[in-house]
């Protein structure tokens, strides 16, 4: 059987998309160990240790990425949602599906981190600041669209109504930030800014750098390993997966 | 390298609980999550077999 | 398109005057659900009079949410939803329209009992009127969401608490600028600015709800 010749958008296809996915997953594995490793160690070995908060700041090694991919994911699963619905690309609006439990992971990572973090700094387990409530709002969203594609049985219906309200919900995450920022400053007596956080030395950044890629990666191998189920799933019934499941079963 | 002794590390200046609090739920969700996907795709694929009865090559 | 509007608008209107005690529950629950707050938290006048914005904000939220989820369900029920969205007029004046039945039904209401509600929890002349205002520019927001909402769960078994889990965000800035405005009164500052964001989001929310809830409609009657 001839190949075709490959073009970008042959990976469209969910088929060619399995194989593309299954090849690149492991090396997003890898990638993810060796950045962990190398972010960690410039962490806790050769940061220094903060004035103020003392040992306790190490956490903003997780939750601020934790944070930042979890806002990233929000936009991403958003855009790709709207890509499958204004193109009918099943693909892409399967992506979307994959990507939406790894952002809510790392939402409540951002919030859970926030907490401890909070607890020995300021001495309450919770502090609504802006950032937090903003984080915990984004955990909501997250959980509308899941518990919204997965109320609605019909996979095309489920599809377009997440994409409308993942759409609607990127446009209002800069006004409910917004808002909130608002919020917390008029009621600034009894909260203290989470971004009042240590002056960052740079072996600080880097760290913080490393371990954002680290997530990054990490998302990917999950996103991807993820997409693939999905793949599987809805295209039970055609040739290629018959093939695939019957066959050799690779995992 | 910061920390004179194992256990220094590990107390983290007296924040260690808090400190490893978090890493630790960190890593693990993050290997839950992966571990609960690779569980789903192999799912996927044993019910695409079962739905596909036909092919012979069970090998 | 005005012709839909006001056909749409005018049938719920009529619609909801032959069912007049249905038409009330959501007042009734609003000042019902308020009054749990003192049994709950002690009858101590000054704490009251702080917490009434938050609460009577949350509680116009909570009742706008649970009488929008039939917004659409009785049209879709009896098939006059698909005859509507068959006109050739774009399905935006069936949004609007349902939205602005909405808040005559349930909004209006709310704000017409709020001053009741000023007096249970001792509000002052100007923390009234700022709530009021606020309520005002705020439920119509409240009723433009809730329609989206309703019409993205359209039919669903679920549909009433899903309804509330993902229109609940969006309306959060809406609660934090009315309630907000209100405790500026009360301290003596000017609440302009909270009201100048609120009429801005309901500016936004007037101009790009109608036309979500459209795409909704479609996307769940197809």
């Amino acid at each position: 059987m001839n190949s075709p010749p490959l073009r970008l958008y042959t990976f469209a296809a969910p088929s060619r998309f399995y194989q593309l996915a299954g090849w690149l997953v492991p090396w997003f594995w890898v990638a993810t160990v060796a950045l962990t490793v190398a972010g960690l160690y410039i962490g806790f070995f050769i940061a220094p240790t903060d004035a103020t908060q003392g040992e306790a700041y190490r956490i903003i090694f997780i939750h601020v990425p934790a944070a930042w991919m979890s806002m990233l994911l929000y936009l991403v699963m958003a855009f790709w949602a709207g890509i499958g619905w204004a193109f009918k690309a099943r693909l892409a609006s399967m992506v979307a599906r994959a990507i939406a439990p790894t952002g809510a992971m790392f939402t409540f990572l951002a919030l859970w981190t926030g907490a401890i973090w909070g607890k020995p700094t300021w001495g309450t387990w919770w502090v609504w600041d802006a950032r937090l409530t903003s984080e915990l709002i984004l955990l909501f969203l997250y959980l509308g669209y899941i518990a919204l594609v997965n109320a609605i049985d019909d996979v095309r219906r489920a599809d377009q109504a997440g994409a409308l309200l993942a759409l609607v919900g990127s446009v209002n995450v800069p006004i409910i930030y917004f808002s909130v920022k608002w919020w917390n400053t008029l009621h600034q007596g009894a909260t203290i800014s989470m971004t009042a956080a240590p002056k960052m030395a740079s072996t600080m950044l880097t760290a913080m750098l490393l371990m954002t890629l680290a997530f990054w990666a990490y998302a990917f191998a999950v996103v991807f390993t993820r997409t693939r189920a999905i793949v599987v799933e809805r295209e039970a019934h055609a040739g290629w997966v018959a093939e695939l499941a019957g066959g050799r079963m690779r995992p | 390298m910061n920390w004179g002794s194992a256990s220094a590390f590990f107390e983290m200046g007296g924040y260690g609980l808090y400190v490893w609090g978090s890493y630790v739920v960190t890593a693990l969700l993050m290997t839950l999550e992966p571990w609960l996907v690779h569980r789903r795709q192999r799912r996927s694929l044993r019910d695409a077999a079962r739905l596909n009865p036909g092919n012979e090559a069970e090998s | 398109m005005r012709d839909l509007f006001l056909a749409v608008l005018l049938r719920d209107l009529k619609l909801a005057s032959r069912r007049r005690i249905d038409s009330l529950l959501p007042v009734v629950f609003f000042i019902v659900a308020l009054s749990l707050f003192p049994l709950g938290v002690g009858p101590e006048p000054q704490m009251l009079r702080d917490i009434a914005p938050g609460i009577v904000w949350v509680c116009a939220l909570l009742a706008s949410m649970l009488s929008v989820g039939s917004l659409f369900a009785g049209d879709l029920a009896d098939g006059s939803l698909e005859q509507m969205l068959l006109a050739p007029q774009p399905a935006i004046a069936i949004a609007a329209a349902k939205s602005a039945a909405h808040w005559l039904l349930t909004g209006l209401p709310l704000i017409v009992a709020t001053p009741l509600v000023g007096l249970l929890f001792g509000l002052s002349g100007p923390a009234l009127a700022a709530l009021l205002a606020g309520l005002l520019l705020g439920t119509p927001i409240l009723s433009l969401l809730g329609a989206l909402g309703a019409a993205l769960t359209l039919g669903l078994r679920s549909g009433g608490m899903l309804l509330i889990l993902i229109v609940l965000p969006l309306t959060m800035p809406a609660l934090i600028f009315g309630a907000g405005a209100v405790s500026n009164v009360e301290a003596g500052l000017s609440a302009s600015g909270h009201f100048s964001l609120l009429g801005a989001l309901l500016l936004g929310t007037a101009l790009g709800a109608p036309l979500a809830t459209a795409a909704a409609l479609r996307i769940s009657t197809e």
